[in-house]
């Protein structure tokens, strides 16, 4: 819980969200216009996105189905029974006059997301509803000095309205809450939860009020487009919001707008009656059923979600939390460390997926679809480590050398001559090579300075060439140090 | 229900419909006409009826997720005033 001290006590942060999802799908919801990414101006839109009379919309089943996958993922009530309303109101790139929405029969009631905080406190985040809805057009106001170009190709796409209950506390729980509903929505393959690309966005709800008490006045902050935002948002809008009650002011209920240059919010110019949408029924739509057997068979072939996952994780492969957590949090990279782990000690699978891969792919800025270290080969590299044909040390060279070219362990071993040194007759003259070098450290060693041990060990590995097998490296030099 | 002037206006204005101050008052005589007419309706006692919303016997009919339409902005854009390169081109919006 985030608390912002004033001159006249504590204020506590009350959040909820409202995500904008972007249905996987083909098609759009109620028409066969296509719903990809970056297509020319105005060409996937059909009669009925732009809105011609006598056009009427035919719902998309996939729509359906996808947001009845994502109600069973958010573990939420669906409604067997739903209906499409008209959200009315007038702006350009709404052609219809109104966004078909649904209003008081969402097909997904009240669910819940589990959030797992950084220090380990979880918290049940609950979801309100989900509806389906349509999106609007695209409107470009920097295209000429006094008109607006409106490109119809998002308009009817299908979206997601996902409405958290305000539960959220802190900047840092909304930041948590998105990458988990987006990571759920990517597991399910619902939503590529692509914010860049607009695929998901959020409307965030701020108030404030004395820890403990009744819920304050909120302002809602539209359209935010990432989640470093939506926390800068909440930051400013929180403290501005203390600024006036510690002055003795009122908040007034509005809608606000977040400057991603400034880092503020600002008031959106008031639309006059903009909350006036005289929802109704949508009369050319019949109320959406659907029967139990169809949501059960949609249960049927959901896949094991994130919180499942890592359970499974901490009790299966005896994983710390934490890693089991780093894991699952993409779909991608757990399934690359169960790849890495068939048949393998999963515990050193894990450190190396959780260390040294996504570290690396961290600091190169990439994913992990777009690893230069297959599953496959990592795999390579650990069987060559487990089965001491390189030690630790040299794996780590190994490793970046994978990384950096794409080339498989066993050929990087072969080509630089990495293989551990396991010869002991080999280990022994090198080890009396270090010993004759230093002999006046090993009379101080052999005085009691048992500390220079480790000196001697790093002294034969480095001049091996960090070959030598460790094990036999301490063996023979305890011997021959008289131990 | 009878409605007064400031609703009738309120209601033109929602849906963009010029009134002038000389219609109003007949307007809202006539839409409180319309209104009480139809609150007959509630005078039908329909405890336990399902609501019905269709006077036919059917449910909602689906579509497959399939690109069928689309691709077709010379008919979408055939009635705009100006070419503005693919686009429509409406008076300035920006909050």
């Amino acid at each position: 819980m985030a608390t912002i001290q004033g001159a006249t006590g504590e204020w506590e942060m009350v959040i909820g969200l409202e995500v904008h999802a972007q249905v996987t799908s083909e098609a759009k919801l109620f028409s066969g216009a296509a719903t990809a990414f970056g297509a020319e101006p105005n060409t996937q839109v059909s009669l009925v996105d732009a809105a011609m009379p006598g056009m009427l919309p035919v719902i998309n089943e996939q729509a359906v189905a996808q947001a009845v996958r994502t109600g069973l993922g958010l573990k939420a009530k669906i409604n067997l029974t739903s209906v499409f309303d008209r959200k009315n109101y007038f702006y350009p790139d709404l052609p219809q006059g109104y966004q078909i929405s649904q209003f008081t029969q969402p097909i997904v009631g009240k669910g819940v997301v589990t959030l797992d905080m950084p220090g380990g406190e979880r918290r049940e985040i609950g979801i309100t509803r989900l509806h389906l809805e349509q999106d609007a057009g695209k409107s470009l106001h920097d295209q000429h000095p006094t008109q607006t170009y409106v490109d119809l190709n998002r308009s009817g796409i299908a979206l997601m309205e996902i409405v958290s209950d305000p539960d959220i506390r802190s900047p840092e729980e909304a930041g948590v809450y998105l990458r988990k509903l987006r990571a759920i929505l990517r597991y399910l393959g619902t939503c590529d939860g692509n914010m860049d690309e607009g695929s998901m966005r959020a409307d965030v709800n701020v108030s404030m009020r004395r820890p403990g008490e009744d819920y304050g006045t909120r302002c809602e902050i539209k359209n935010v487009n990432s989640v470093r935002f939506v926390q800068q948002a909440i930051e400013y809008e929180a403290q501005r919001q203390v600024d006036i009650l510690e002055d003795g002011g009122t908040i007034v209920q509005e809608t606000r707008l977040f400057d991603s240059n400034k880092g503020t919010t600002r008031t959106m110019r008031t639309k006059e009656d903009s909350h006036d949408y005289r929802y109704f029924p949508d009369p050319d739509l019949l109320p959406l059923t659907l029967t139990q057997d169809y949501v059960d068979e949609i249960a049927k072939s959901l896949p094991e979600l994130p919180d499942e996952k890592k359970a499974r994780f901490v009790s299966e492969f005896s994983l710390p939390e934490d890693d089991a957590g780093v894991l699952v949090a993409e779909r991608e990279r757990a399934e690359y460390f169960e790849a890495v782990a068939q048949g393998r000690n999963a515990k050193l699978a894990a450190n190396w997926v959780v260390r040294d891969l996504v570290g690396a792919l961290n600091k190169a800025g990439r994913g992990i679809s777009e690893t230069p270290v297959s599953a496959e080969a990592l795999g390579g590299l650990l069987d060559l480590l487990s089965d001491d044909t390189i030690s630790g040390r040299i794996a780590k060279d190994v490793f970046e050398e994978m990384f950096a070219t794409g080339k498989v362990a066993a050929e990087i071993v072969e080509e630089k001559g990495l293989k551990q040194v396991t010869d002991t007759g080999a280990i022994e003259s090198v080890i009396d090579e270090v010993l004759d070098e230093n002999t006046g450290k090993v009379a101080e060693y052999k005085d009691g300075k048992e500390k220079l041990f480790g000196f001697f060990v790093g002294q034969v590995m480095k001049k091996s060439g960090g070959k030598a097998n460790p094990k036999i490296v301490n063996e023979i030099l305890r011997g021959k140090l008289g131990d | 229900m009878p409605l007064d002037k400031a609703t009738v206006a309120h209601i033109a204005k929602l849906a963009r419909i010029e009134i002038g101050d000389a219609d109003l008052e007949a307007l809202t005589g006539e839409l409180s006409g319309i209104l009480k007419w139809i609150e007959q309706l509630s005078e039908v006692d329909t405890e336990g009826v399902e609501p019905m919303t269709s006077a036919v016997q059917m449910t909602l009919r689906r579509r497959a997720d399939k690109v069928t339409d689309g691709n077709c902005r010379d008919k979408v854009l055939a009635n705009v005033p100006v070419d503005a390169d693919g686009f429509f081109a409406v008076p300035k919006v920006v909050e």
